[in-house]
């Protein structure tokens, strides 16, 4: 049950796994997630679905190490099983008659805008993609992004890798070149879809943004994951996890997610001296 | 052979020995200790064995109350046992959660003059003797080769299942968590329900033959229609209550603010409140619980063990309205519970890092009865005034899971999302589909919803013989 069949380390920071777990491979659609506890005693981790193969049975999933369910999780090599894989959980992204797609997507949010822009391309519709990274060495999935994009920009922060700036910036810019799109999806750190979202605004460009706040269970009992969204509560297990850009309360989303950060920051540290016993 | 029996006459019931308040209020060990062998004997005694038995037609699986306590009278465990078997499939979770003092005690004679039978502390009782003392396996039942499907691996589900699989249903009961037993598990603290005993009556429904698959998520894995093409012949849906209301107050998202199923769900089903636990949770020191049903009471009474110095229940009515069992309000206030009630929560306070700081309150005074019967709380002009507090825990309410409804063609579902059955025996709007329990009440008791599950089983045990 829900073995590891492949891993790949794609940064330091970012492993890749194709899970086993052939029913939810039969379902999942771009845009919805899965919730993972990698032992016994494991924290719920929800993680967007980076990919999927229906025919082998496999669900692919990206992540970055931040805390000590991800970092407990890493520690699992191919052929060992997780605990608990469930899903697929959330509404999947709409992709019904667009033509003209910007997919934007900050960091590991890379992992989950690559499906989408996979699906949309495959569905005939013309996607640019605008990726950002922080630099050279973080760089995650570029070869994909290429195949299923007429157009990629690669943003670093520092400039080591493509051209320096922020995926604003490349956004706009396309914009202005008089690029006409449907709909923008942005997916990465809650500050970047934030920033896409006010400067979609201005030009008046639907948006849709992929929220990945706390939840326990992902189906719509814990409450954990409300987001304000146009002045209602929201749920983003059930309602999302894909939300109208230019509705979002995103610096209340920014506050929520720090909630546990003490306590993650402690999990990191108690975890790391965990694994070093581990690996010894 | 029962023999006559000297009765009882105390016109008590044998009070039930508990942890010492001061001391339950730091463990999360079961508070009621359960009678003694002794203490049984005696209570059941009282028993006047009537003819008519009213207690019987207050409960909702109707258990032979009068017959089961006869047997404890005459010492014979096993024999009573097998009595509450026959109609309930979670004896041990229901001598210690059901509302008896609502239901089968609200009728007993000896009430009239004076305190009821304790029958939930004798079904207790009669439970955890037969789980201690009785190590035979249940008896496989005979296969009639027809097979069935249940969602949700709750009190309804799992009596559903349990009364299905008896007559011989090949049942796979669905869990959504990576654990069976529902609110039973996620919901209700340890120190009110040992998960052992849960999980013990779970592996009695195994081994007669149900199988019980966790994580999965009917209505995204795999939908009501898929399970009829598996070869189920009915499904019945007891996925329970969901989504948690909030007041819509300004600050309800403030750091801090809880609903009762997260912050219960972090301490029992994730475990929080065991020491080195994974799972991150608030420790707070002052805990505002807004509400005044079961689930507030345990919220509270698990702030209090998680180490908050002061806990409020704070409830729009008075303490005669509080709908929780009047035992567990009884032990909150013997934890130190600090109950403001007639008090009515207007907004949550933050500071500048987003966090919960206090809470702006109006006090209420009662009018006329409202449509539930109950006195209308109307605020009282110029009451207003501030908790301190730095947790807010949300307990009012859920309402029903959408994820079923929103991927079954033809289940229909009322105005406020629960799904419509027919009558009492929980057929829905689809053939061959059932469903009980908070999925169709919202929230209510585990025993209404085992009553369902056990209502549900028969009806599609009749569904599927007469089909064939």
């Amino acid at each position: 049950m829900y073995k590891i069949v492949r891993k790949k380390e794609l940064n330091p920071t970012v492993t890749l796994m194709d899970i086993e777990a052939p029913l939810i491979a039969k379902k999942a659609e771009p845009g919805q997630f899965i919730i993972f506890r990698a032992k016994e005693d494991s924290e719920r981790v929800p993680l967007t679905i980076a990919d999927f193969d229906r025919e082998k049975g496999t669900v692919t999933i990206i992540f970055q190490i931040v805390g000590g369910a991800t970092m407990e999780l890493n520690t699992l090599n191919e052929g060992d099983c997780l605990q608990d894989f469930v899903g697929p959980l959330g509404k999947p992204s709409e992709t019904d008659g667009l033509k003209k797609v910007a997919v934007v997507g900050g960091g590991v949010g890379c992992a989950i805008a690559y499906p989408i822009a996979k699906k949309l391309h495959n569905l005939g519709c013309e996607v640019h993609s605008i990726v950002g990274f922080r630099n050279k060495d973080l760089v995650i999935l570029e070869d994909e992004f290429k195949a299923v994009s007429s157009k990629l920009c690669m943003m670093t922060d520092d400039g080591s890798y493509g051209t320096k700036g922020l995926v604003t910036n490349a956004l706009e810019e396309l914009i202005k070149e008089g690029n006409q799109y449907d709909e923008v999806i942005a997916i990465g750190p809650v500050i970047m879809m934030k920033f896409v979202s006010l400067l979609t605004k201005k030009y008046d460009i639907k948006t849709i943004v992929s929220m990945n706040p706390i939840m326990i269970d992902g189906t719509g009992m814990c409450g954990g994951c409300r987001l304000t969204v146009g002045g209602e509560t929201k749920f983003a297990c059930v309602d999302g996890p894909d939300f109208d850009g230019h509705l979002v309360d995103f610096d209340e989303a920014m506050h929520r997610g720090t909630m546990y950060r003490d306590f993650e920051a402690h999990a990191r540290e108690d975890s790391c001296n965990l694994l070093n016993k581990e690996v010894k | 052979m029962i023999m006559a029996i000297q009765r009882n006459m105390d016109p008590k019931k044998c009070p039930m020995p508990v942890q010492d308040p001061m001391v339950r209020r730091n463990n999360f060990d079961e508070v009621a200790l359960g009678y003694t062998y002794e203490m049984a004997v005696n209570e059941a005694k009282r028993c006047l064995n009537c003819k008519h038995k009213p207690c019987t037609t207050g409960c909702p699986v109707q258990i032979d109350i009068p017959a089961f306590i006869e047997r404890v009278a005459n010492e014979d465990m096993e024999g009573a046992y097998q009595i509450i078997a026959k109609s309930s499939s979670l004896p041990a979770v229901c001598g210690r959660v059901c509302p008896q003092e609502k239901q089968c005690e609200s009728k007993c004679v000896r009430g009239i003059k004076g305190e009821s039978v304790g029958i939930g502390r004798l079904e207790r009782f009669v439970a955890d003797w037969h789980r201690e003392n009785c190590k035979d396996a249940p008896e496989m039942p005979r296969q009639n080769g027809h097979k069935v499907a249940i969602i949700g691996a709750g009190p309804s589900g799992l009596t559903a299942a349990g009364d299905l699989a008896k007559l011989g249903y090949k049942v796979t009961v669905y869990e959504a968590l990576h654990l069976a037993g529902g609110v039973l598990v996620y919901g209700i603290p340890e120190f009110r329900l040992p998960k052992v005993i849960v999980q013990k009556e779970i592996d009695n429904l195994k081994a007669i033959g149900v199988d019980v698959e966790t994580n999965m998520v009917i209505g995204k894995v795999l939908t009501i229609d898929e399970l009829f093409e598996m070869g189920n012949e009915a499904v019945y849906i007891g996925s329970g209550a969901g989504l948690p209301r909030f007041m819509n107050i300004p600050g309800e998202s403030l750091k801090g603010v809880y609903s009762a199923n997260e912050y219960l769900t972090r301490i029992n089903l994730m475990k929080a409140y065991k020491e080195g636990s994974k799972t991150p949770i608030k420790h707070s020191k002052k805990v505002a619980v807004v509400g005044g049903g079961n689930v507030a009471m345990d919220a509270a009474r698990s702030a209090k063990r998680m180490g908050a110095d002061e806990v409020y229940i704070v409830y729009r009515r008075g303490m005669e309205e509080l709908p929780a069992r009047k035992e567990e309000v009884e032990h909150a206030e013997e934890e130190g519970i600090i109950f403001k009630t007639l008090t009515n929560p207007v907004e949550v306070l933050g500071n500048e890092a987003g966090e919960v700081c206090g809470m702006r309150c109006v006090e209420m005074e009662l009018g006329e009865p409202d449509a539930s019967g109950r006195r209308r709380p109307i605020v009282k002009e110029g009451s207003e005034f501030v908790l301190d507090v730095d947790t807010m825990i949300m307990s009012i309410g859920t309402s029903p899971n959408p994820l079923i409804r929103s991927t079954t063609p033809g289940l229909e579902t009322n105005s406020k999302g629960c799904i419509v059955t027919d009558g009492d025996n929980g057929l829905t709007t689809r053939e061959g589909v059932y469903a009980g329990g908070d999925a169709v009440t919202g929230a209510a008791t585990v025993i209404l919803a085992m009553g369902a599950g056990k209502a549900a089983a028969k009806a599609i045990d009749e569904y599927i013989k007469n089909k064939n």
